[in-house]
């Protein structure tokens, strides 16, 4: 049975990643899980310098999800090749870095540093709602994102992934800037824009008003946006939002994904992505598949 | 056994000490490392309510394996956790935090351990585990003093102040109004309480020029320091973020005051 795919000619030993932000760089999840059986392991965004992120409360529930606004604080690219990047190398998983920045320069630095380091894929982030600038200001408009697509790709020495943003009108439009920008594959979706309010003390409950939704509750919305993506475009989807089980997993494979993302569920369940890998490995074997490659798309053939 | 696991805890009895407090008692093999000042995270059944719920560990019997648990209904998961009956199961992630340095109390020093509100349940373990001359001073807001028996039995009762917004019990105000009625002076003092009072605490140990262990709390996600969602503002560049924001799940709860920006 065949549980590997390829994104950009990079092999997965099965579809099953981390979604940004939620894994840390899978320090913190090693307790857990052997990262070494996940199909990659994708770092939360990092940047040319630290950033310091939003106030708190960052976090907040939401029915069957939560929002989140931690405003990607991060160690800036130096700390993180030097402790996280040589932390990732003792695994047998495909490390794959989300990079973010303010500027279209800001993305180009941590793309160009990471050029000669064991890195196999980079996913720019250009969908990030929390913070004011850069992110998701490059991810709203198709022209942005053919700009900045195009110029990271002039430098990267990595395939490069997209990640793109489900708060806009039409996200197969996005999708389409990016291919037609190079880009190599894209990751759909991040967060969708929410808000809350404590109804006692008559304020919003995230200090930045707004945060992300994430978690079960958003995964029809994803699928359908997979689907969306994979009528398209011909570049490889990873897919992701709301996965807690190897069923969601497989929905997003069968909408066209070729790789899947496990992201709020791990703070639910620290074993998540290996539960997802081998509930996948039991589906296929189940339903007498022998290549995963024909579950992908399904539904559009 | 060592290391952070997520697994099925059964409850074995739970009472309410007073109006919205509980008392929790659950048995898993997490209560073998568990130490003062640490947390377990509990999750709801209703997954529409999907974040395991933080919880300080208020006493911890590593032989026979019991978790004793003191929270207060704030929301719509602690609310069902208040519904548990001995004999229902529940999933625990554990064990969180640092916990409280009990070893920085030397012999011979006298340790001030100072509680308020729904903080007090830590301070039950932290003075079972310090060996050396303790005071508690614990903080309520009216004669409802969840605890006082326990503090009692852990510090002897001549070592107990108390309290009381309301001054149906003993110092009316807070705990630093105790602490100035009863003249209490200390080598070091550990406290977890609500903000203002960590506040104060922080001010009194720069004063005194004593080191102050302060538990502090924000909303959290993971709990395991991977979210990045429950920091707090650091005097000096933090270890894993180097932007002065320390992950209260993994690098606290317990901080040296001055190492906090509260």
């Amino acid at each position: 049975m065949k549980t590997s795919v390829t994104i950009a000619g990079v092999e997965l030993k099965n579809p099953v990643m981390t979604a940004s932000g939620t894994f840390g760089s899978g320090m913190e999840y090693s307790e857990f899980v052997d990262l070494s059986r996940l199909g990659a392991v994708v770092t939360k965004g990092v940047a040319n310098v630290p950033w310091e992120g939003n106030p708190t409360p960052r976090v907040a529930e939401v029915y069957g999800g939560m929002l989140n606004a931690i405003g990607l604080q991060n160690p800036g690219i130096d700390v993180f090749i030097k402790r996280d990047l040589e932390f990732l190398k003792q695994f047998d998983t495909r490390v794959v870095v989300n990079v973010c920045g303010r500027t279209v320069e800001d993305y180009l630095e941590v793309v160009e540093r990471l050029s000669d380091t064991a890195v196999d894929l980079l996913e720019i982030n250009v969908s990030c709602p929390n913070v004011r600038q850069g992110a998701i200001a490059f991810g709203q408009k198709a022209e942005a994102l053919y700009e900045i697509t195009g110029r990271v790709k002039r430098v990267a020495k990595q395939p490069v992934i997209m990640k793109l943003s489900p708060n806009v009108t039409d996200i197969t439009e996005m999708a389409r800037a990016a291919e037609a920008a190079g880009a190599d594959a894209i990751s759909l979706i991040n967060t969708i824009t929410g808000a809350r309010i404590d109804i006692e003390k008559r304020k919003f409950v995230l200090a930045n008003k707004t945060g992300g939704m994430s978690g079960p509750a958003i995964k029809p919305i994803a699928v359908r946006m997979v689907w969306q993506c994979a009528n398209a475009v011909k570049i490889p989807i990873i897919g992701m939002g709301g996965i807690a089980a190897a069923q969601d997993a497989i929905e997003f494979l069968m909408a066209g994904a070729t790789a899947v993302a496990v992201g709020a569920m791990n703070f639910v369940n620290p074993y998540a992505t290996v539960e997802v890998a081998e509930g996948i490995e039991e589906f296929l074997r189940r339903h007498h598949v022998d290549d995963i490659q024909e579950i992908i798309g399904c539904v559009n053939r | 056994m060592a290391g952070k696991r997520k697994e099925t805890a059964r409850v074995i009895a739970q009472t309410s000490l007073a109006a919205g407090i509980y008392d929790l008692r659950i048995v898993t093999t997490l209560a073998r490392q568990a130490h003062c000042g640490q947390f377990v995270a509990l999750y709801p059944k209703d997954k529409s309510t999907l974040l395991p719920r933080p919880i300080s560990i208020c006493e911890a019997d590593q032989k026979q394996q019991i978790l004793r648990l003191v929270y207060r209904v704030a929301g719509q998961g602690t609310a069902a956790f208040s519904e548990l009956k001995a004999g229902d199961v529940l999933d625990v992630l554990g064990v969180l935090g640092n916990g409280f340095p009990v070893s920085e109390a030397k012999p011979g020093m006298t340790a001030l351990l100072v509680g308020g509100g729904v903080g007090v349940p830590p301070i039950v373990q932290l003075a079972k585990e310090l060996t050396c001359e303790k005071r508690i001073v614990a903080g309520y807001r009216d004669s409802q003093c969840f605890l006082r028996e326990d503090f009692e039995r852990a510090a002897g009762a001549q070592n107990v102040y108390l309290a009381t917004e309301d001054g149906s019990v003993q110092t009316r105000g807070n705990v630093m109004d105790a602490i100035a009625a009863n003249g209490l002076r200390a080598d070091i003092l550990y406290a977890c309480g609500p903000l203002p009072m960590l506040r104060a605490v922080k001010q009194y140990a720069i004063r005194e020029k004593i080191p102050a262990y302060l538990s502090l709390e924000e909303r959290m996600a993971c709990g395991v320091g991977a979210c990045l969602g429950c920091v707090c503002k650091t005097a000096k560049v933090d270890a894993h973020s180097h932007v002065k924001n320390a992950r209260i799940c993994t690098d606290g709860p317990v901080f040296e005051a001055r190492e906090v920006d509260i």
